[in-house]
């Protein structure tokens, strides 16, 4: 990549708690609001359940649950963002998605290692812009945990 | 003819054919005596015309038809290869890959084929089909010519191939004009016995009206036929007469030249006129399309049934919609129209389904091969036998089933057949069989799978299930012949001692039980040692549309499929009893277990269950009984099945889900995971 060329990525920006994220716009097909969710039984405990997204049933999973932070109410401010991924099509429930901007890839650095304690793999990597700090995720990560097959395990 | 399965094959083999075509051709031109380069092309030529004319792509099959002939004039040295001639054999080999990309890029593959076929023909002096060599003594034949006579009207490039060939072979080719007596009365009956007739002593191409027409008696009194025997004109003119009510019959011989001649004559014409009227520089599809009066059938892409499809399962909501709403309002008007407009939707969507039925050959048509490959790898010998590849099944059944199915021909061929010294051995033939049969039964449609091989050694399975802990030593004892056979796929299960390639790579047949009871389906075994095993599998017709009892958990709906519910009870908590630890009802006798779905499902608890009745849901698996405790039941009801998304794989005891009138998603359940 050459340097002087400005070569920018376009994400969807989303809050959840205090903190800002951002997956790539082609992987995200609508954003919606809240609706209805049929619950699933026997799921890992972020798949929040199944929703009825224009006639086609689409798994949605909480987000704060997904990243071990408390879970709250859902106000009029909370969206589920509709991720694409090859053939699957998962909702994101996050407190709210309101931004698509255009970030200089340049400014996208490696997730630090230190996070917290446990290292998250689900950071792709981190964008500094002036005044904010994204967090870019990695979708298919996010969705399928590592530890997952050892729920299901310990589930079945 | 359904071509479109054999359509990536073909293009695959006729890049092959055009590459050795070119290729010998560039040969050719440094060695123009070489017979076994004109062999070769010839060769490529003639494979290449059959497939194009079974393809159904004529320009195609014309243009390699004329190359054909070309060399085979070459062949028997009634012309000498040129330069000049290479270059316009260049030219034609072009002329075919360029079809062949338009039928690869989707195409139809249809091309102004008159112009090199001119080119082509003036090569060959002989031309005109230079297979007419071995026919001077039809060409001679006069050709009858009186007027009431009814002539074959169309007949296409695949019927023209066999009938030129026939020729080459000294078969004689006739058009044979029968007239029924008007008093006749199955005139169906009399057509099937002339035609028996006929194909004891030749074959018949062509029959107009078409052999199906014939047989629904869709035609006046008369018929024709394109007829190939080595009979002469009188012999059969005497052997149809035999058959009584017939009045009049007229055998005149069949001269493909003069019908291509005939042919091209008024398609000239034809293509003049097209051409005056567009006044395009080059058109791709000057050749009208044939228009053929008799078909009766129409190609529909698959896409847009399931689009038809879609919509349909939208109606069907808003059907239940509608139903939940006229229940409501009670008023008479509106009910009665609901209920017309249901049974109306109801005769649509078997239509529809029908519409989308295939036959499942296209699942097995893969077999043989795989097998054969598969008896070359283990050292096995083994035939293969498919009955009923015609049943025909829901696409989306037919989508899903296949990896089930091969999945028990490994087995069958990896631990049922043995090696061909074992069989020898005990006194069996040295190859072994395997059968895959189909066939409708009811709403069902039954798969079989069975081989004549070793038969399922019990002691073994039952030893090694204790061993691996998929049963109680106490519990073995108690188990029926089928009952252990089954034990072979329950998880955590597999009898061959070594891991093979073939099959038993840790998924074993407990993978091939769970996909075929999602699919609403279930399977069992039968087998007796030293005589074989079958698998048999039971499928639902559809997957699409199907009818489920809505119930309620709490504040949860849940759907039953109707298939697997014998019956709905209220019971008194008095009736309930328990026996080590389960609760269980006597139900007609029966002894059931509960299964309490608010606990197994692990619905929130909103409101304190302490009525006296509990309302329970009778379902069954083979002959095995459960009673799903629920909390009320809601209504019985035609839903339609979706699948709950890529991500969400493997959700316990929940098949599918459905979308209700309201727009709310209620989750259907899997009876089956529930009864153990």
């Amino acid at each position: 990549m050459s340097m002087d060329t400005e070569v920018n990525k376009k994400v969807i920006v989303f809050q959840l708690q205090d903190e800002e994220y951002a997956v790539p716009v082609e992987q995200v097909s609508f954003i919606e609001r809240m609706e209805p969710i049929t619950r699933v039984p026997r799921v890992a405990s972020f798949v929040k359940g199944v929703i009825n997204l224009r006639g086609v049933v689409t798994p949605v999973i909480d987000l704060r649950n997904r990243f071990n932070m408390t879970e709250t109410e859902h106000t009029e401010a909370t969206r589920i963002i509709i991720i694409q991924l090859e053939e699957m099509e998962v909702g994101l429930i996050v407190d709210a998605a309101n931004d698509v901007i255009d970030i200089p890839v340049q400014s996208i650095e490696q997730a630090p290692e230190v996070v917290g304690a446990a290292s998250v793999d689900y950071i792709e990597g981190v964008a500094k812009l002036e005044e904010r700090l994204l967090l870019l995720l990695d979708i298919q990560k996010v969705l399928t945990p590592e530890d997952l097959e050892e729920i299901k395990k310990a589930e079945g | 003819m359904d071509t479109s399965q054999y359509l990536d094959v073909f293009i695959e083999e006729s890049a092959d054919h055009l590459e050795v075509l070119y290729k010998q051709l560039l040969e050719l031109e440094k060695h123009p005596e070489e017979k076994e380069i004109i062999e070769e092309i010839f060769r490529a030529a003639h494979t290449l015309k059959g497939m194009a004319a079974t393809m159904g792509y004529t320009d195609l099959a014309d243009v390699t038809h004329y190359l054909e002939n070309v060399f085979d004039s070459i062949r028997y040295d009634k012309i000498k290869v040129q330069p000049s001639m290479v270059d316009v054999l260049f030219e034609t080999v072009d002329y075919l890959n360029e079809i062949v990309e338009d039928i690869s890029s989707g195409g139809e593959g249809k091309r102004d084929v008159t112009a090199i076929l001119d080119k082509i023909a003036a090569l060959d002096s002989n031309s005109g089909p230079a297979s007419d060599e071995g026919s001077e003594q039809t060409e001679n034949v006069s050709i009858d010519t009186s007027d009431e006579l009814k002539h074959v009207e169309e007949v296409d490039e695949f019927e023209l191939t066999i009938l030129k060939e026939s020729m080459e072979r000294g078969f004689n080719n006739y058009e044979i004009h029968i007239e029924l007596s008007k008093e006749c009365l199955l005139k169906g009956a009399r057509v099937f016995m002339v035609f028996e007739v006929l194909e004891q002593f030749g074959e018949v191409i062509k029959s107009e009206p078409t052999v199906n027409e014939l047989e629904e008696e869709q035609f006046d009194n008369s018929f024709t036929v394109l007829y190939v025997s080595k009979q002469s004109k009188e012999e059969i003119e005497q052997k149809i007469n035999k058959v009584s009510e017939i009045t009049k019959v007229e055998v005149t011989p069949f001269s493909v030249t003069e019908y291509t001649a005939k042919k091209n004559e008024a398609e000239d014409a034809a293509i003049e006129k097209a051409a005056q009227a567009k006044q395009e520089k080059d058109t791709p599809k000057a050749t009208p399309a044939k228009k053929s009066v008799t078909r009766k059938t129409i190609r529909v892409n698959i896409e847009r049934l399931d689009i038809l499809m879609n919509l349909f399962e939208e109606l069907v909501i808003d059907r239940g919609r509608l139903e939940t709403i006229s229940a409501e309002l009670d008023h008479t008007d509106l009910k009665e129209t609901v209920e017309r407009m249901t049974r109306v939707s109801g005769d649509l969507q078997n239509i529809i389904l029908n519409m989308r039925m295939v036959p499942i050959d296209q699942v097995f048509n893969r077999f043989p091969r795989m097998i054969r490959q598969l008896a070359r790898d283990l050292d096995k010998n083994v035939d293969v036998e498919i009955i009923g590849a015609d049943t025909e099944l829901d696409r989306t059944v037919i989508d899903e089933i296949g990896d089930p199915l091969v999945h028990l021909i490994r087995n069958a061929m990896d631990h049922g057949i043995e090696l061909p010294e074992e069989r020898q051995k005990s006194g069996k033939a040295e190859q072994g069989t395997i059968t895959l049969e189909a066939y409708h039964s009811g709403n069902y449609v039954m798969i079989e799978i069975s081989d004549d091989g070793a038969g399922i050694n019990k002691e073994k399975v039952l030893e090694s299930a204790i061993e691996k802990g998929v049963v109680k030593k106490e519990e073995a004892e108690l188990l029926q012949d089928q009952q252990i056979y089954e034990l072979i796929m329950a998880s955590g299960f597999s009898t061959s001692e070594t891991v093979s390639d073939v099959s038993g790579r840790g998924v074993g047949l407990d993978v091939v039980k769970n996909t075929i009871e999602t699919l609403g389906g279930n399977i069992s075994i039968d087998a007796s040692p030293g005589a074989g095993s079958t698998f048999s599998i039971q499928l639902p017709l559809t997957l699409s549309i199907i009818s489920v009892l809505l119930v309620e958990l709490e504040k949860e709906k849940y759907a039953i499929p109707l298939s697997s519910i014998i019956e709905t009870a209220i019971i008194e908590k008095e009736e309930i009893y328990s026996a080590h630890h389960k609760k269980v009802i006597d139900f007609r006798g029966h002894v059931v277990p509960l299964v309490f779905l608010q606990k197994t499902f692990e619905v929130p608890e909103t409101s304190t269950p302490s009525e006296e009745y509990i309302s329970v849901v009778i379902v069954k698996k083979g002959d095995k009984l459960a009673g799903l405790v629920v909390d009320s039941f809601i209504g019985q009801q035609e839903v339609v099945l979706k699948s709950l998304g890529a991500y969400l794989t493997n959700t316990y005891a929940i098949s599918g889900a459905t979308i209700l009138g309201d727009g709310e998603v209620a989750l259907i359940i899997d009876s089956n995971a529930l009864i153990k």
